[in-house]
Order: C-alpha cells, then sequence, then structure tokens
C-alpha cells in the first residue's frame, strides 16, 4: 500500500461518473513531482473541479488508481484520510468560508484541527492576513467582506499551514489583477519551499507569470495529451507560448 | 433542546420516584406480613368459641415455630367489623369469630400453616389460619405491575429522549452541513467534529437536566407531602430514603449521558457517509 515518496500525487488511468451519466473523467493519468508548480486549464465543463475533487480526497473515483505520498488512497480506510487532506492546501472555487466565524478564525481553522494550541495562533494568523491585505480586517465576517477579499481569506486559509500541496481551483477569478499577481508569487514563494503547487484556472494571463510552471490540459474529461507524454511527467511548456 | 431534555428528566423522575415508592411499600408491606398469620375460629357457641381459642393459643404459644401469639379482644373485632356490620351488632344475630394474631420466626408458608392447622385440630376444632399476606396478595401484585409499568415508562422516556436528541442532532448535523464538510475537508476527523456536536448537546443536557430535576424532585416533594397526609399505614410505607433521593438526583446525568452519547453516533452515522 505505501511505497516511497518520489510522487506527490499520481492518478493511474482515472474515471469518474456520477450514478449512471456518461463519464465526466476518463482515463485521466498524470504524475505529480514534489516542489514543482502545475496548471490545469481547459474550457468551463471539461472536469477541471472534479479532477480537483479528486486530489483534495473530497470524492473517490469510479476506476482506476490514485497514489498520494506514497499511498494508495483509494484502499486506504477513511479514518486515515484526515491525515493526508491536513497536508494539503485547498483554496475553492466558492471560497467556502465558514459563515459565523470571522476572517481570523476561518484561516486558523486549519491550525486548530491539527492541534496547534491557542497561544501560538494568534502570531502567523495575523500575518497571513496582513500578507494578504486584510489585516485590518480579522474580525470582519465573510458576508461583510467582499467577493476578492473572501477569496485572499480562502487563500490565506489553504496556504497557513505551509501545506506539502496547495490545490486552487480558480483562485484569482475574483480579485484585481494587482492583487492576483501578489497570490501568484505568494503561491511560489510557497513552491520555493518546497509545496507542490497545482492551480486550476483558465487565464493565460495568469499562467505566463509563472515561467517555470507545467501544464495540464483537460478536455471533455481526458487530458489533451493523446502521445501519454503526460504522464511521466506532465508536459512542461515554455512561458509565453 | 434544553426544553425537551427538561421535560424527560422531570417525566423521568417522577415515574421513577413512583417505582422507587412502589418498591419500597411492598417490601415493607411483604415483611411486615411475612410471618403474621391470623387464627379465626367460627364457632356459634361464644363459650365454645372462647375455649377453642385460649386452647389455641396455649398450643400455639408452646410451638417452637410460633414468636408470639395473642387473642384479640372482642371489642378489637367489633371494631374491626364495624364499618361492614354497624354499631350493636348482636352476637346471637351474627356470631363473630375470635381471632388469634400469630406472629411467627419464619414466613407464614404452606407447609408451616398446615402443621400448625394439625397441631390445633384436636383441641380447636373450628380453628382456621390464614397468612396475611394472602389477604394483601392481590394488592400487592396490584402495585408490583405498577412498579414494573413505571421501570417501563422510564425506558420508554430513555428511548424517546434518545430520539429527540437524535432528531435534533440530525437537524444540527444538516444545517451545518456546510460547515462540517469544510472541517472534513481541512483534515479534521470525525471525532473532532464530532465533538463539537457533543458539546453543544452537552450544555443543552446540562440546563435541560438540572430544569427537569428541580421540576421533577418539586412534584414528587409535593405529591409525597399530598400522601403523607393521608395518615395511612399502607402509603407511608411507600417514603422514600435518602438513598432513593440520591437516585433521583442522578436521573439527569443518565440524561445527559444518554443525550451526548446519541449525539455522537448520530453525527458519526451521518459523517461516514462522507468519504
Amino acid at each position: 500500500m505505501s511505497g516511497p515518496e518520489s510522487e506527490v500525487v499520481q492518478f493511474d488511468n482515472v474515471g469518474l461518473r456520477y450514478g449512471t451519466d456518461r463519464e465526466i473523467l476518463s482515463n485521466v493519468s498524470f504524475t505529480l513531482f514534489p516542489g514543482r508548480f502545475y496548471f490545469l486549464t481547459g474550457a468551463s465543463g471539461a472536469g477541471k473541479t472534479s479532477l480537483l475533487k479528486l486530489l483534495y480526497l473530497s470524492q473517490r473515483p469510479s476506476r482506476g488508481a490514485i497514489r498520494m505520498f506514497g499511498t494508495d488512497v483509494i484502499t486506504l480506510s477513511r479514518d486515515k484520510l484526515p491525515a493526508y487532506r491536513r497536508r494539503m492546501g485547498v483554496v475553492f472555487q466558492d471560497f467556502r468560508l465558514v459563515d459565523h466565524l470571522s476572517a481570523f478564525d476561518n484561516v486558523a481553522l486549519p491550525l486548530r484541527v491539527s492541534g496547534v494550541r491557542e497561544a501560538d495562533l494568534a502570531g502567523p494568523v495575523n500575518d497571513m492576513l496582513e500578507w494578504v491585505g486584510l489585516g485590518q480586517r480579522a474580525d470582519a465576517r465573510p458576508a461583510t467582506l467582499s467577493g476578492g477579499e473572501q477569496q485572499r481569506v480562502a487563500i490565506a486559509r489553504a496556504v497557513i499551514g505551509r501545506p506539502d500541496m496547495l490545490v486552487a481551483d480558480e483562485p484569482t477569478g475574483n480579485v484585481d489583477p494587482d492583487m492576483a499577481l501578489k497570490l501568484i508569487r505568494l503561491f511560489e514563494a510557497l513552491n520555493r519551499l518546497g509545496t507542490t503547487v497545482v492551480v486550476a484556472t483558465h487565464d493565460v494571463q495568469l499562467i505566463r507569470k509563472v515561467p517555470d510552471s507545467l501544464i495540464m490540459r483537460l478536455d471533455k474529461g481526458q487530458l489533451s495529451d493523446p502521445t501519454g507524454a503526460l504522464r511521466y511527467p506532465p508536459r512542461r511548456i515554455e512561458a509565453g507560448k | 433542546m434544553p426544553w425537551v431534555i427538561a421535560i424527560m428528566v422531570a417525566l423521568t423522575v417522577v415515574a421513577a420516584a413512583g417505582g422507587l415508592a412502589l418498591s419500597n411499600l411492598v417490601a415493607r408491606a411483604s415483611g411486615d406480613l411475612a410471618g403474621s398469620a391470623t387464627v379465626q375460629i367460627v364457632d356459634p357457641v361464644p363459650e365454645t368459641r372462647a375455649a377453642q381459642a385460649r386452647a389455641a393459643q396455649r398450643i400455639l404459644s408452646r410451638d417452637p415455630m410460633v414468636e408470639a401469639v395473642e387473642i384479640l379482644p372482642e371489642s378489637e373485632v367489633e371494631a374491626l367489623l364495624e364499618p361492614w356490620l354497624g354499631t350493636g351488632a348482636s352476637d346471637e344475630a351474627l356470631p363473630i369469630p375470635a381471632l388469634l394474631d400469630l406472629r411467627l420466626r419464619a414466613d407464614a408458608d404452606d407447609a408451616a400453616l398446615a402443621r400448625l392447622a394439625d397441631a390445633l385440630a384436636e383441641a380447636a376444632p373450628d380453628a382456621r389460619i390464614d397468612a396475611q399476606s394472602d389477604w394483601l396478595a392481590p394488592v400487592l401484585s396490584a402495585l408490583s405491575t405498577l412498579r414494573w409499568m413505571a421501570l417501563a415508562l422510564i425506558a420508554l422516556l430513555a428511548f424517546t429522549g434518545a430520539a429527540a436528541v437524535w432528531l435534533a442532532a440530525r437537524n444540527a448535523f444538516g444545517t451545518n452541513r456546510d460547515t462540517i464538510e469544510i472541517v472534513h475537508l481541512l483534515g479534521g476527523n470525525d471525532g473532532q467534529i464530532a465533538r463539537i456536536f457533543q458539546r453543544s448537546i452537552l450544555f443543552d443536557a446540562l440546563i435541560g437536566g438540572g430544569i427537569g430535576l428541580g421540576l421533577g424532585l418539586g412534584a414528587v416533594a409535593l405529591l409525597g407531602a399530598q400522601f403523607a397526609a393521608l395518615d395511612s399505614a399502607l402509603v407511608t410505607g411507600g417514603g422514600l430514603t435518602v438513598g432513593d433521593w440520591l437516585m433521583l438526583a442522578l436521573v439527569p446525568l443518565f440524561a445527559i449521558a444518554i443525550a451526548v452519547y446519541t449525539a455522537r453516533m448520530t453525527v458519526l452515522s451521518s459523517l461516514r457517509k462522507m468519504l
């Protein structure tokens, strides 16, 4: 079941369908390596969000094999999955902030879940809120924040725990270009510290801002490289092309 | 939720108090009557009746099985019969039996009574011995049934309380589903999420349990005072002991334990449906 942690994630012929509908993802195979920066692109409805759900262990595939951090997570018992989820940071497309918690408490949530003592929370959480430009809004509830501010809280929550892998679904969709660049720089900084970053986006300008990134394209539920070059590892694309 | 738990606890305290009182009453009455018997001598001739009574007393007082035997004075027997026969009933019109109150060293079972009846057969041929417990047997049986019904009522209330908590926990789970999913996806395990619900239910149960205990004990005290005012030997035998009051005080603790356990199981069961 467990193996050496040479890859962060390995998908092998993964398929996903809901009920008896056609497969949303078909024969998806790829490998994510530690410390790399990946973009997942594709048109709306291509299956990006479904693929990310499999990545952040919100869903099991209908078929195929998925290994994460050297472990087969398909056959892993569900009580062991939280430990793997804690190694990931997730930025959801719809932010998914907890409405009745302040920005501070939303950002602190992953640390609390991991058992960090209350006395050790304030420093890192306030630093992170400051970094995303929300230092003055720590006590604000999500309902009182703008879409862009909510997105920044969601990003702060995803990166506060210095995850081994960061999965972000359209993380810059609601922020202005300056903030988008700033957030991408934050992701890059995390990436340089060893975090594997996977960003789903169809913003080509954003992709160009990360020259060393690797790109996976999804088209109608299939990774679009028919030669299998994506498999080990994903195809590298020069920035600007 | 606190008010549902309060009502359940109050009803359980009253039912438990009833069950304990009936238990005490049955135990006291059974204990009092277990070694008691009555010898009845029915003879129309007063002199013969009196002679047989004296003979029976003499024989019985010498029997090692008998702790005490006493002939009830005629005046006392007449007083006992007065509610049915009225005052001034003449012995000629309706002969009144001679009664001997018998206290045995052991229980007045059938074998013991048969042996004593044999001993009296010659000297007091009209004597009839009855265990006093026989008279009250139907009453004790009814009280015992009531006691079991009180226990069944407690079980039913516990079940209903658990069902109410189950519904409340399921409802709370549905209302907070988004938050739960977030905590779940951030790596929160089932135990952590269940503890959030347990804490919430524990808080409700503590408030509800306290209020319910107060209401229940108040009702029991009121009922106790009213029954005590009846000044009946049968009823006073059903008074609650210190231990009984302590047991009643434990009712909210059981309710809290049931509520917290039910909430935990409900939430864990719902969480298992998530990956």
